[in-house]
Protein backbone atom coordinates (compact mmCIF):
# COMPACT_ATOMS: atom_id res chain seq x y z
CA UNK A 1 0.00 0.00 0.00
CA UNK A 2 1.13 3.32 -0.62
CA UNK A 3 0.36 6.21 1.77
CA UNK A 4 0.61 9.84 0.92
CA UNK A 5 -0.24 13.06 2.35
CA UNK A 6 -1.01 15.63 -0.33
CA UNK A 7 -0.55 19.28 0.40
CA UNK A 8 -2.03 18.86 3.69
CA UNK A 9 -2.58 22.17 6.26
CA UNK A 10 -4.27 22.10 9.43
CA UNK A 11 -4.71 24.96 12.59
CA UNK A 12 -6.77 24.92 15.29
CA UNK A 13 -10.09 27.69 15.33
CA UNK A 14 -9.00 31.31 15.70
CA UNK A 15 -5.17 30.06 16.24
CA UNK A 16 -2.38 30.59 13.58
CA UNK A 17 -2.02 27.41 11.23
CA UNK A 18 0.51 24.77 12.90
CA UNK A 19 0.65 22.72 9.57
CA UNK A 20 1.28 24.36 6.15
CA UNK A 21 1.35 22.28 2.96
CA UNK A 22 2.92 19.18 4.59
CA UNK A 23 3.46 16.51 1.24
CA UNK A 24 5.47 13.03 1.50
CA UNK A 25 4.64 9.73 0.40
CA UNK A 26 5.34 6.47 2.09
CA UNK A 27 5.18 3.10 0.19
CA UNK A 28 5.73 -0.86 1.55
CA UNK A 29 8.29 -1.76 3.46
CA UNK A 30 9.68 1.83 4.15
CA UNK A 31 10.10 3.92 7.39
CA UNK A 32 9.67 7.64 7.51
CA UNK A 33 11.07 9.53 10.24
CA UNK A 34 9.25 12.58 11.49
CA UNK A 35 11.14 15.13 13.33
CA UNK A 36 10.74 18.50 14.64
CA UNK A 37 11.30 20.67 17.90
CA UNK A 38 8.84 20.16 20.79
CA UNK A 39 5.48 21.31 20.39
CA UNK A 40 5.87 22.15 16.80
CA UNK A 41 3.05 20.02 15.69
CA UNK A 42 4.39 16.61 15.27
CA UNK A 43 1.83 14.72 16.89
CA UNK A 44 -1.09 16.63 15.32
CA UNK A 45 0.72 15.31 11.95
CA UNK A 46 -0.10 12.37 12.92
CA UNK A 47 -3.46 12.75 14.23
CA UNK A 48 -4.58 14.42 10.89
CA UNK A 49 -3.24 12.13 8.55
CA UNK A 50 -4.76 9.40 10.00
CA UNK A 51 -8.38 11.12 9.65
CA UNK A 52 -8.47 11.56 13.92
CA UNK A 53 -8.29 15.42 12.85
CA UNK A 54 -9.53 16.92 10.39
CA UNK A 55 -7.03 18.65 7.44
CA UNK A 56 -8.75 21.77 6.72
CA UNK A 57 -7.18 21.46 3.11
CA UNK A 58 -5.45 19.22 1.13
CA UNK A 59 -5.62 15.50 2.41
CA UNK A 60 -4.31 11.57 3.17
CA UNK A 61 -4.22 9.01 0.29
CA UNK A 62 -4.47 5.58 0.64
CA UNK A 63 -3.32 3.79 -2.63
CA UNK A 64 -5.04 7.27 -4.39
CA UNK A 65 -7.97 6.75 -2.70
CA UNK A 66 -9.01 10.05 -0.38
CA UNK A 67 -8.76 8.80 3.48
CA UNK A 68 -11.73 11.12 4.08
CA UNK A 69 -14.30 9.26 1.45
CA UNK A 70 -13.21 5.62 2.56
CA UNK A 71 -15.49 4.08 5.39
CA UNK A 72 -13.81 4.38 9.40
CA UNK A 73 -14.07 0.98 9.62
CA UNK A 74 -12.06 0.10 6.26
CA UNK A 75 -9.26 2.92 6.92
CA UNK A 76 -8.33 1.18 10.46
CA UNK A 77 -8.26 -2.21 8.92
CA UNK A 78 -5.25 -1.13 6.96
CA UNK A 79 -3.54 1.45 9.21
CA UNK A 80 -3.13 1.09 13.17
CA UNK A 81 -1.93 3.45 15.22
CA UNK A 82 0.48 2.90 18.56
CA UNK A 83 -0.25 5.79 21.02
CA UNK A 84 2.26 6.83 23.60
CA UNK A 85 2.67 3.93 25.98
CA UNK A 86 0.50 5.54 28.96
CA UNK A 87 -0.58 3.27 31.49
CA UNK A 88 -4.61 3.12 31.07
CA UNK A 89 -7.20 3.28 33.81
CA UNK A 90 -8.40 -0.12 34.39
CA UNK A 91 -5.79 -2.71 34.10
CA UNK A 92 -6.38 -5.72 31.59
CA UNK A 93 -4.13 -8.65 30.77
CA UNK A 94 -1.14 -8.14 28.58
CA UNK A 95 -3.83 -10.87 26.32
CA UNK A 96 -6.74 -9.05 26.39
CA UNK A 97 -5.38 -5.65 24.88
CA UNK A 98 -3.87 -7.28 22.13
CA UNK A 99 -7.11 -8.73 21.61
CA UNK A 100 -8.59 -5.26 21.47
CA UNK A 101 -6.87 -4.82 18.26
CA UNK A 102 -9.26 -7.01 16.91
CA UNK A 103 -12.10 -4.31 17.22
CA UNK A 104 -12.65 -3.21 13.82
CA UNK A 105 -13.15 -6.93 13.08
CA UNK A 106 -15.79 -7.94 15.74
CA UNK A 107 -19.31 -6.12 15.37
CA UNK A 108 -20.70 -4.43 18.25
CA UNK A 109 -22.71 -6.86 20.19
CA UNK A 110 -20.65 -9.65 19.49
CA UNK A 111 -16.84 -11.39 21.16
CA UNK A 112 -13.76 -11.82 19.40
CA UNK A 113 -14.01 -15.33 17.88
CA UNK A 114 -11.59 -18.07 18.13
CA UNK A 115 -9.72 -16.51 14.65
CA UNK A 116 -9.65 -13.74 15.65
CA UNK A 117 -7.93 -14.64 19.38
CA UNK A 118 -5.42 -16.89 16.78
CA UNK A 119 -4.59 -13.43 14.93
CA UNK A 120 -3.89 -12.27 18.67
CA UNK A 121 -1.73 -14.87 19.35
CA UNK A 122 0.50 -14.54 16.00
CA UNK A 123 1.23 -10.92 16.95
CA UNK A 124 2.25 -11.36 20.28
CA UNK A 125 4.53 -14.09 18.88
CA UNK A 126 5.80 -11.60 15.85
CA UNK A 127 6.64 -9.04 18.19
CA UNK A 128 8.39 -11.78 21.03
CA UNK A 129 6.18 -10.70 24.23
CA UNK A 130 4.73 -14.13 24.73
CA UNK A 131 6.09 -14.24 28.26
CA UNK A 132 4.00 -11.00 28.84
CA UNK A 133 0.87 -12.53 27.91
CA UNK A 134 -1.09 -13.21 31.32
CA UNK A 135 0.50 -10.00 32.82
CA UNK A 136 -1.27 -7.06 33.84
CA UNK A 137 -1.05 -4.27 31.34
CA UNK A 138 -0.48 -1.38 34.39
CA UNK A 139 2.32 -3.43 35.91
CA UNK A 140 4.38 -3.54 32.58
CA UNK A 141 7.18 -1.68 32.35
CA UNK A 142 7.20 0.98 29.56
CA UNK A 143 9.48 -1.02 27.17
CA UNK A 144 7.33 -3.89 27.77
CA UNK A 145 4.04 -1.71 27.60
CA UNK A 146 5.06 -0.23 24.15
CA UNK A 147 5.44 -4.15 22.88
CA UNK A 148 1.87 -4.55 24.01
CA UNK A 149 0.96 -1.99 22.03
CA UNK A 150 2.96 -2.37 18.70
CA UNK A 151 1.28 -6.19 19.09
CA UNK A 152 -1.92 -4.77 19.49
CA UNK A 153 -1.99 -2.65 16.01
CA UNK A 154 -0.08 -5.48 14.35
CA UNK A 155 -3.68 -7.80 15.49
CA UNK A 156 -5.18 -5.77 12.96
CA UNK A 157 -3.35 -7.04 9.88
CA UNK A 158 -2.50 -3.54 9.00
CA UNK A 159 -0.37 -2.37 5.81
CA UNK A 160 0.47 0.57 8.01
CA UNK A 161 1.62 1.53 10.88
CA UNK A 162 1.73 4.95 12.59
CA UNK A 163 3.74 5.12 16.01
CA UNK A 164 3.52 8.17 18.20
CA UNK A 165 7.43 8.65 20.04
CA UNK A 166 7.37 4.78 20.21
CA UNK A 167 11.09 4.88 22.32
CA UNK A 168 10.58 8.25 24.13
CA UNK A 169 10.56 7.18 27.82
CA UNK A 170 12.50 4.12 27.46
CA UNK A 171 16.28 3.08 28.06
CA UNK A 172 19.21 2.21 25.72
CA UNK A 173 18.22 -2.13 25.35
CA UNK A 174 14.57 -1.34 25.36
CA UNK A 175 15.24 1.99 22.67
CA UNK A 176 16.65 -0.68 20.47
CA UNK A 177 14.03 -3.57 20.59
CA UNK A 178 11.47 -0.88 19.37
CA UNK A 179 13.69 0.44 16.91
CA UNK A 180 14.85 -3.39 15.15
CA UNK A 181 11.03 -4.51 15.47
CA UNK A 182 9.85 -1.03 13.45
CA UNK A 183 12.68 -2.60 10.93
CA UNK A 184 11.82 -5.63 10.77
CA UNK A 185 8.37 -5.28 10.04
CA UNK A 186 9.11 -3.18 7.50
CA UNK A 187 11.90 -5.44 6.36
CA UNK A 188 9.66 -8.56 6.49
CA UNK A 189 6.05 -8.42 6.63
CA UNK A 190 6.68 -5.49 4.12
CA UNK A 191 4.47 -2.70 5.97
CA UNK A 192 4.69 0.56 5.75
CA UNK A 193 5.77 2.42 9.38
CA UNK A 194 5.85 6.24 10.41
CA UNK A 195 7.15 7.57 13.76
CA UNK A 196 8.07 10.77 15.50
CA UNK A 197 11.21 10.92 16.79
CA UNK A 198 13.37 13.25 19.15
CA UNK A 199 16.28 11.16 17.98
CA UNK A 200 17.63 11.72 14.50
CA UNK A 201 20.38 9.16 15.54
CA UNK A 202 17.26 6.62 15.34
CA UNK A 203 16.18 8.09 12.09
CA UNK A 204 19.22 7.31 10.95
CA UNK A 205 19.44 4.37 12.11
CA UNK A 206 16.78 2.83 10.66
CA UNK A 207 14.73 5.02 8.24
CA UNK A 208 14.78 5.19 4.76
CA UNK A 209 12.85 8.50 4.53
CA UNK A 210 13.00 11.66 7.07
CA UNK A 211 10.15 15.11 7.52
CA UNK A 212 11.20 17.74 9.37
CA UNK A 213 8.69 19.96 10.57
CA UNK A 214 9.99 23.55 10.99
CA UNK A 215 8.50 26.20 13.46
CA UNK A 216 8.44 28.12 10.84
CA UNK A 217 5.46 26.14 9.35
CA UNK A 218 8.14 24.90 6.55
CA UNK A 219 8.78 20.97 5.79
CA UNK A 220 11.50 19.05 4.65
CA UNK A 221 10.50 15.43 3.08
CA UNK A 222 12.96 12.96 1.24
CA UNK A 223 15.40 10.34 1.74
CA UNK A 224 16.88 10.05 5.07
CA UNK A 225 20.47 11.23 4.49
CA UNK A 226 19.77 13.88 2.13
CA UNK A 227 17.45 15.25 4.49
CA UNK A 228 19.52 14.98 7.90
CA UNK A 229 22.05 17.24 7.68
CA UNK A 230 23.98 19.62 9.48
CA UNK A 231 22.23 22.90 7.63
CA UNK A 232 19.08 21.64 8.12
CA UNK A 233 19.18 19.88 11.69
CA UNK A 234 20.95 23.51 12.71
CA UNK A 235 18.08 25.45 10.89
CA UNK A 236 15.14 23.28 12.17
CA UNK A 237 15.99 23.25 15.70
CA UNK A 238 18.33 26.15 16.66
CA UNK A 239 21.41 24.12 17.71
CA UNK A 240 24.88 23.63 16.76
CA UNK A 241 24.67 20.42 15.56
CA UNK A 242 27.71 17.74 14.70
CA UNK A 243 27.13 14.53 12.44
CA UNK A 244 30.00 11.70 12.77
CA UNK A 245 30.27 8.60 11.00
CA UNK A 246 31.67 5.87 13.51
CA UNK A 247 32.81 2.70 13.05
CA UNK A 248 32.45 -0.02 15.93
CA UNK A 249 33.97 -3.60 14.87
CA UNK A 250 31.65 -4.16 12.79
CA UNK A 251 28.53 -1.58 13.19
CA UNK A 252 28.45 1.26 11.09
CA UNK A 253 26.57 3.90 12.26
CA UNK A 254 25.79 7.93 12.06
CA UNK A 255 25.44 9.70 15.23
CA UNK A 256 24.19 13.38 15.62
CA UNK A 257 25.14 15.69 18.77
CA UNK A 258 23.32 18.65 19.94
CA UNK A 259 26.66 20.73 20.54
CA UNK A 260 25.32 24.33 21.69
CA UNK A 261 22.36 26.61 21.39
CA UNK A 262 22.90 29.26 18.69
CA UNK B 1 -40.14 -23.36 56.37
CA UNK B 2 -44.02 -21.91 55.90
CA UNK B 3 -43.20 -20.31 52.94
CA UNK B 4 -42.23 -23.50 51.37
CA UNK B 5 -44.80 -25.51 52.56
CA UNK B 6 -47.29 -22.85 50.96
CA UNK B 7 -45.62 -22.60 47.80
CA UNK B 8 -45.80 -26.90 47.95
CA UNK B 9 -49.06 -26.59 48.56
CA UNK B 10 -49.53 -23.90 45.83
CA UNK B 11 -47.83 -25.93 43.45
CA UNK B 12 -49.59 -29.18 43.95
CA UNK B 13 -53.49 -28.72 44.38
CA UNK B 14 -53.14 -24.54 42.71
CA UNK B 15 -54.56 -21.47 44.33
CA UNK B 16 -58.02 -23.39 46.23
CA UNK B 17 -55.37 -25.42 48.21
CA UNK B 18 -54.17 -22.27 50.38
CA UNK B 19 -55.52 -19.52 52.59
CA UNK B 20 -56.38 -16.58 50.86
CA UNK B 21 -54.23 -14.21 53.23
CA UNK B 22 -51.03 -16.16 52.13
CA UNK B 23 -51.52 -16.03 48.73
CA UNK B 24 -51.89 -12.10 49.01
CA UNK B 25 -49.38 -11.54 50.93
CA UNK B 26 -46.73 -14.29 48.99
CA UNK B 27 -47.78 -13.12 45.59
CA UNK B 28 -49.31 -9.82 45.80
CA UNK B 29 -46.92 -8.26 47.99
CA UNK B 30 -44.12 -10.20 48.57
CA UNK B 31 -43.09 -11.57 44.60
CA UNK B 32 -43.52 -8.35 43.05
CA UNK B 33 -41.18 -6.24 45.72
CA UNK B 34 -38.62 -9.69 45.25
CA UNK B 35 -38.57 -9.06 41.37
CA UNK B 36 -38.08 -5.59 42.09
CA UNK B 37 -35.38 -5.78 44.11
CA UNK B 38 -33.66 -8.09 41.98
CA UNK B 39 -33.98 -5.72 38.66
CA UNK B 40 -33.31 -2.68 39.97
CA UNK B 41 -30.15 -4.32 42.27
CA UNK B 42 -28.58 -5.38 38.88
CA UNK B 43 -30.05 -2.57 36.78
CA UNK B 44 -28.20 -0.52 39.29
CA UNK B 45 -25.01 -2.22 39.57
CA UNK B 46 -24.57 -2.91 35.65
CA UNK B 47 -25.33 1.03 34.66
CA UNK B 48 -22.68 1.72 37.38
CA UNK B 49 -19.92 -0.95 35.42
CA UNK B 50 -21.05 0.69 32.35
CA UNK B 51 -20.66 4.84 32.73
CA UNK B 52 -16.75 3.72 35.11
CA UNK B 53 -15.28 2.45 31.36
CA UNK B 54 -17.08 4.35 29.05
CA UNK B 55 -16.13 7.82 31.13
CA UNK B 56 -12.97 6.21 31.77
CA UNK B 57 -13.29 7.43 35.11
CA UNK B 58 -13.40 4.69 38.12
CA UNK B 59 -15.66 7.69 40.52
CA UNK B 60 -17.87 7.45 37.70
CA UNK B 61 -21.57 6.39 38.72
CA UNK B 62 -25.40 7.11 37.56
CA UNK B 63 -25.02 9.07 40.98
CA UNK B 64 -21.58 11.11 40.26
CA UNK B 65 -22.73 11.92 36.92
CA UNK B 66 -26.15 13.48 38.10
CA UNK B 67 -28.48 10.88 36.62
CA UNK B 68 -29.69 10.00 39.41
CA UNK B 69 -30.80 13.37 40.79
CA UNK B 70 -32.03 14.20 37.23
CA UNK B 71 -33.98 11.21 36.94
CA UNK B 72 -35.35 11.91 40.90
CA UNK B 73 -36.23 15.68 40.25
CA UNK B 74 -38.23 14.41 36.92
CA UNK B 75 -40.26 11.85 39.09
CA UNK B 76 -40.58 14.45 41.63
CA UNK B 77 -42.25 16.69 40.02
CA UNK B 78 -44.64 14.41 38.07
CA UNK B 79 -45.59 13.17 41.47
CA UNK B 80 -46.51 16.78 42.01
CA UNK B 81 -48.89 17.49 39.08
CA UNK B 82 -49.61 13.51 38.00
CA UNK B 83 -50.78 10.45 39.44
CA UNK B 84 -50.02 7.51 37.26
CA UNK B 85 -46.11 5.80 36.78
CA UNK B 86 -46.20 6.10 33.67
CA UNK B 87 -45.82 10.13 33.59
CA UNK B 88 -43.41 9.42 36.63
CA UNK B 89 -41.07 7.40 34.60
CA UNK B 90 -41.19 8.99 31.01
CA UNK B 91 -40.63 13.01 33.09
CA UNK B 92 -37.77 10.66 35.27
CA UNK B 93 -36.22 9.50 31.81
CA UNK B 94 -36.23 12.80 30.09
CA UNK B 95 -34.98 14.46 33.39
CA UNK B 96 -32.00 11.67 33.94
CA UNK B 97 -30.71 12.25 29.98
CA UNK B 98 -31.17 15.94 30.40
CA UNK B 99 -28.38 15.62 33.41
CA UNK B 100 -26.48 13.40 31.67
CA UNK B 101 -26.38 15.48 28.59
CA UNK B 102 -25.64 18.83 30.58
CA UNK B 103 -22.90 16.91 32.81
CA UNK B 104 -21.14 15.52 29.27
CA UNK B 105 -21.14 18.95 27.57
CA UNK B 106 -20.20 20.80 30.36
CA UNK B 107 -16.84 18.28 30.61
CA UNK B 108 -15.84 18.57 27.17
CA UNK B 109 -12.68 20.65 26.42
CA UNK B 110 -11.11 20.58 23.05
CA UNK B 111 -13.26 17.62 21.82
CA UNK B 112 -12.16 15.68 25.25
CA UNK B 113 -13.30 15.06 29.03
CA UNK B 114 -10.73 14.82 31.50
CA UNK B 115 -11.50 12.59 34.49
CA UNK B 116 -11.67 15.50 36.62
CA UNK B 117 -13.84 17.50 34.50
CA UNK B 118 -16.38 15.01 34.50
CA UNK B 119 -16.57 14.51 38.21
CA UNK B 120 -16.82 18.36 38.63
CA UNK B 121 -19.74 18.81 36.24
CA UNK B 122 -21.28 15.87 37.71
CA UNK B 123 -21.23 17.46 40.63
CA UNK B 124 -22.02 20.70 40.01
CA UNK B 125 -25.11 18.99 37.82
CA UNK B 126 -26.02 16.60 40.75
CA UNK B 127 -26.41 19.95 42.93
CA UNK B 128 -28.10 21.60 40.88
CA UNK B 129 -30.86 18.84 40.44
CA UNK B 130 -30.94 18.36 44.17
CA UNK B 131 -31.71 22.33 44.61
CA UNK B 132 -34.62 21.78 42.20
CA UNK B 133 -36.01 18.65 43.93
CA UNK B 134 -36.02 20.92 47.27
CA UNK B 135 -37.70 23.26 45.41
CA UNK B 136 -40.77 20.66 44.43
CA UNK B 137 -40.80 19.67 47.94
CA UNK B 138 -41.06 23.09 49.41
CA UNK B 139 -43.93 24.17 46.68
CA UNK B 140 -45.58 20.62 47.52
CA UNK B 141 -48.61 20.11 49.55
CA UNK B 142 -47.19 19.38 53.10
CA UNK B 143 -50.39 17.32 54.21
CA UNK B 144 -50.25 14.99 50.96
CA UNK B 145 -47.89 15.35 47.90
CA UNK B 146 -44.96 16.15 50.54
CA UNK B 147 -44.63 12.85 52.35
CA UNK B 148 -45.33 11.01 49.33
CA UNK B 149 -42.20 12.80 47.86
CA UNK B 150 -40.07 12.76 50.59
CA UNK B 151 -40.64 8.78 51.86
CA UNK B 152 -40.25 7.93 48.24
CA UNK B 153 -36.82 9.69 47.76
CA UNK B 154 -35.28 7.95 50.79
CA UNK B 155 -35.71 4.91 48.79
CA UNK B 156 -38.58 2.57 49.62
CA UNK B 157 -39.71 -0.98 47.85
CA UNK B 158 -42.93 -1.52 49.60
CA UNK B 159 -45.41 0.24 47.37
CA UNK B 160 -44.94 -1.85 44.32
CA UNK B 161 -47.60 -3.61 42.55
CA UNK B 162 -47.61 -5.28 39.59
CA UNK B 163 -48.95 -2.54 37.28
CA UNK B 164 -46.10 -0.38 37.80
CA UNK B 165 -43.85 -3.22 37.51
CA UNK B 166 -45.19 -4.28 34.34
CA UNK B 167 -44.25 -0.31 33.22
CA UNK B 168 -40.51 -0.15 35.09
CA UNK B 169 -39.56 -3.69 34.66
CA UNK B 170 -38.65 -3.94 31.15
CA UNK B 171 -37.18 -0.98 30.79
CA UNK B 172 -34.54 -2.29 33.09
CA UNK B 173 -34.42 -5.72 31.51
CA UNK B 174 -33.66 -3.79 28.07
CA UNK B 175 -31.32 -1.88 29.27
CA UNK B 176 -29.41 -4.52 31.14
CA UNK B 177 -29.68 -6.65 28.62
CA UNK B 178 -28.01 -3.95 25.81
CA UNK B 179 -25.14 -3.48 27.88
CA UNK B 180 -24.89 -6.98 28.35
CA UNK B 181 -24.64 -7.66 24.84
CA UNK B 182 -21.92 -4.91 24.50
CA UNK B 183 -19.56 -6.27 27.32
CA UNK B 184 -16.45 -6.89 25.57
CA UNK B 185 -16.70 -3.16 23.36
CA UNK B 186 -16.90 -1.61 27.08
CA UNK B 187 -13.21 -2.66 26.88
CA UNK B 188 -12.10 -0.74 24.14
CA UNK B 189 -14.12 2.42 25.54
CA UNK B 190 -12.28 2.74 28.59
CA UNK B 191 -9.19 3.47 26.39
CA UNK B 192 -7.92 7.07 25.41
CA UNK B 193 -10.42 8.63 22.70
CA UNK B 194 -7.76 8.18 19.92
CA UNK B 195 -6.91 4.86 20.77
CA UNK B 196 -10.85 3.59 20.69
CA UNK B 197 -11.46 5.69 17.63
CA UNK B 198 -7.75 3.82 15.90
CA UNK B 199 -9.41 0.04 16.85
CA UNK B 200 -11.98 1.30 14.32
CA UNK B 201 -14.99 1.77 16.98
CA UNK B 202 -17.60 4.43 16.26
CA UNK B 203 -17.12 5.71 19.52
CA UNK B 204 -20.23 8.68 19.40
CA UNK B 205 -23.37 5.71 18.62
CA UNK B 206 -21.84 3.69 21.40
CA UNK B 207 -21.18 6.01 23.70
CA UNK B 208 -25.22 7.28 22.57
CA UNK B 209 -26.22 3.68 23.06
CA UNK B 210 -24.42 2.75 26.43
CA UNK B 211 -25.44 6.26 28.06
CA UNK B 212 -29.08 5.36 26.88
CA UNK B 213 -29.47 2.31 28.14
CA UNK B 214 -27.75 3.23 31.56
CA UNK B 215 -30.09 6.23 31.98
CA UNK B 216 -33.55 4.33 30.99
CA UNK B 217 -32.37 2.11 33.91
CA UNK B 218 -31.21 4.21 36.45
CA UNK B 219 -35.15 6.20 35.87
CA UNK B 220 -36.75 3.43 35.94
CA UNK B 221 -35.52 2.54 39.09
CA UNK B 222 -35.88 5.80 40.48
CA UNK B 223 -39.47 6.34 39.63
CA UNK B 224 -40.41 2.70 41.22
CA UNK B 225 -38.10 3.14 44.49
CA UNK B 226 -36.60 6.29 44.92
CA UNK B 227 -33.14 6.93 45.14
CA UNK B 228 -30.86 3.98 46.04
CA UNK B 229 -27.21 5.06 46.42
CA UNK B 230 -23.95 3.00 46.39
CA UNK B 231 -24.84 -0.34 44.76
CA UNK B 232 -23.74 1.77 41.53
CA UNK B 233 -20.35 2.30 42.68
CA UNK B 234 -19.34 -0.48 45.42
CA UNK B 235 -21.14 -3.52 43.21
CA UNK B 236 -18.78 -2.98 40.11
CA UNK B 237 -15.85 -2.65 42.10
CA UNK B 238 -16.00 -5.81 44.58
CA UNK B 239 -16.63 -7.28 41.10
CA UNK B 240 -13.00 -5.69 40.14
CA UNK B 241 -11.28 -6.64 43.13
CA UNK B 242 -12.34 -10.49 42.69
CA UNK B 243 -11.86 -10.78 39.13
CA UNK B 244 -10.16 -8.07 37.62
CA UNK B 245 -10.73 -5.41 35.07
CA UNK B 246 -12.42 -7.33 32.22
CA UNK B 247 -15.70 -6.06 31.23
CA UNK B 248 -16.38 -9.21 29.70
CA UNK B 249 -16.72 -10.83 33.31
CA UNK B 250 -17.25 -7.49 35.06
CA UNK B 251 -20.84 -7.11 33.84
CA UNK B 252 -21.98 -10.63 34.11
CA UNK B 253 -20.62 -10.58 37.54
CA UNK B 254 -21.85 -7.73 38.29
CA UNK B 255 -25.36 -8.16 37.24
CA UNK B 256 -25.59 -11.01 39.12
CA UNK B 257 -23.64 -9.59 42.61
CA UNK B 258 -26.58 -6.38 42.28
CA UNK B 259 -29.12 -8.08 42.33
CA UNK B 260 -28.01 -10.57 45.52
CA UNK B 261 -27.11 -7.24 47.17
CA UNK B 262 -30.23 -5.49 46.48
CA UNK B 263 -32.28 -8.52 47.59
CA UNK B 264 -30.68 -8.99 50.83
CA UNK B 265 -30.80 -5.09 51.46
CA UNK B 266 -34.33 -5.10 50.83
CA UNK B 267 -34.99 -8.19 53.31
CA UNK B 268 -33.23 -6.52 55.93
CA UNK B 269 -35.01 -3.24 55.35
CA UNK B 270 -38.17 -5.03 55.52
CA UNK B 271 -37.43 -7.43 58.36
CA UNK B 272 -34.97 -5.74 60.36
CA UNK B 273 -37.03 -3.53 62.78
CA UNK B 274 -41.29 -3.35 63.07
CA UNK B 275 -40.87 0.10 60.54
CA UNK B 276 -38.96 -0.35 57.12
CA UNK B 277 -35.90 1.72 56.87
CA UNK B 278 -35.12 3.50 53.86
CA UNK B 279 -33.17 1.42 51.46
CA UNK B 280 -30.57 4.35 50.65
CA UNK B 281 -30.14 4.66 54.50
CA UNK B 282 -29.26 0.88 54.54
CA UNK B 283 -27.35 0.40 51.57
CA UNK B 284 -24.68 3.03 52.54
CA UNK B 285 -24.78 1.63 55.97
CA UNK B 286 -24.08 -1.76 55.43
CA UNK B 287 -22.16 -1.08 51.67
CA UNK B 288 -19.61 1.63 52.97
CA UNK B 289 -18.06 -0.94 55.41
CA UNK B 290 -17.98 -4.04 53.15
CA UNK B 291 -16.11 -1.47 50.38
CA UNK B 292 -13.87 0.27 53.39
CA UNK B 293 -12.46 -3.04 54.07
CA UNK B 294 -12.08 -4.42 50.54
CA UNK B 295 -10.13 -0.93 49.87
CA UNK B 296 -7.88 -1.03 52.63
CA UNK B 297 -7.25 -5.18 51.74
CA UNK B 298 -6.51 -4.81 48.54
CA UNK B 299 -5.02 -2.20 48.77
CA UNK B 300 -6.22 0.31 45.33
CA UNK B 301 -4.30 -2.86 43.22
CA UNK B 302 -7.47 -4.41 41.41
CA UNK B 303 -7.74 -0.93 38.68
Amino acid sequence: MTFEVRNGSFGYKTKEPILHDVSFTVKEGEVLAVLGPNGVGKTTLLRNMMGLLKWQSGGSYLDDVCLADLPVNEVWKRLAYVPQAKASLFSYSAEEMVLLGRSAHVGNFSKPSEKDRAIAEAAIGTVGIEYLKGKMVNRLSGGELQMVLIARALSTRPQMLVLDEPESNLDFKNQLIVLDTIRRLADEKGIGCIFNTHYPGHALKISDKALILRRDGECVFGGVHEVITKERMEAAFGVKVCIQDVQEQENRFKSVVALAVI
Amino acid sequence: MDICKLLWTYAVSGRDGIEPQAYSVLFNIRLPRIILATLCGAGLAVSGAAFQPLFSNVLATPDTLGVAQGACFGAALALLFYDGLLWVQLIALVFGLVAIFMTYTISKVKGQSSTLMIILAGIAVSSMFTSFVSLVKYVADPESQLPTITYWLLGSMSEITYQSLMIGGPLIVVGTVLIYLLRWRLNVLSLSEDEARSLGVNLKRLRILIIFAASMITASCASMCGRIEWVGLLVPHTVRILFGSNNEKVIPASISLGAVFMLIMDTVARAATTAEIPLSILTAVIGAPVFIVLLRKSGGKWL
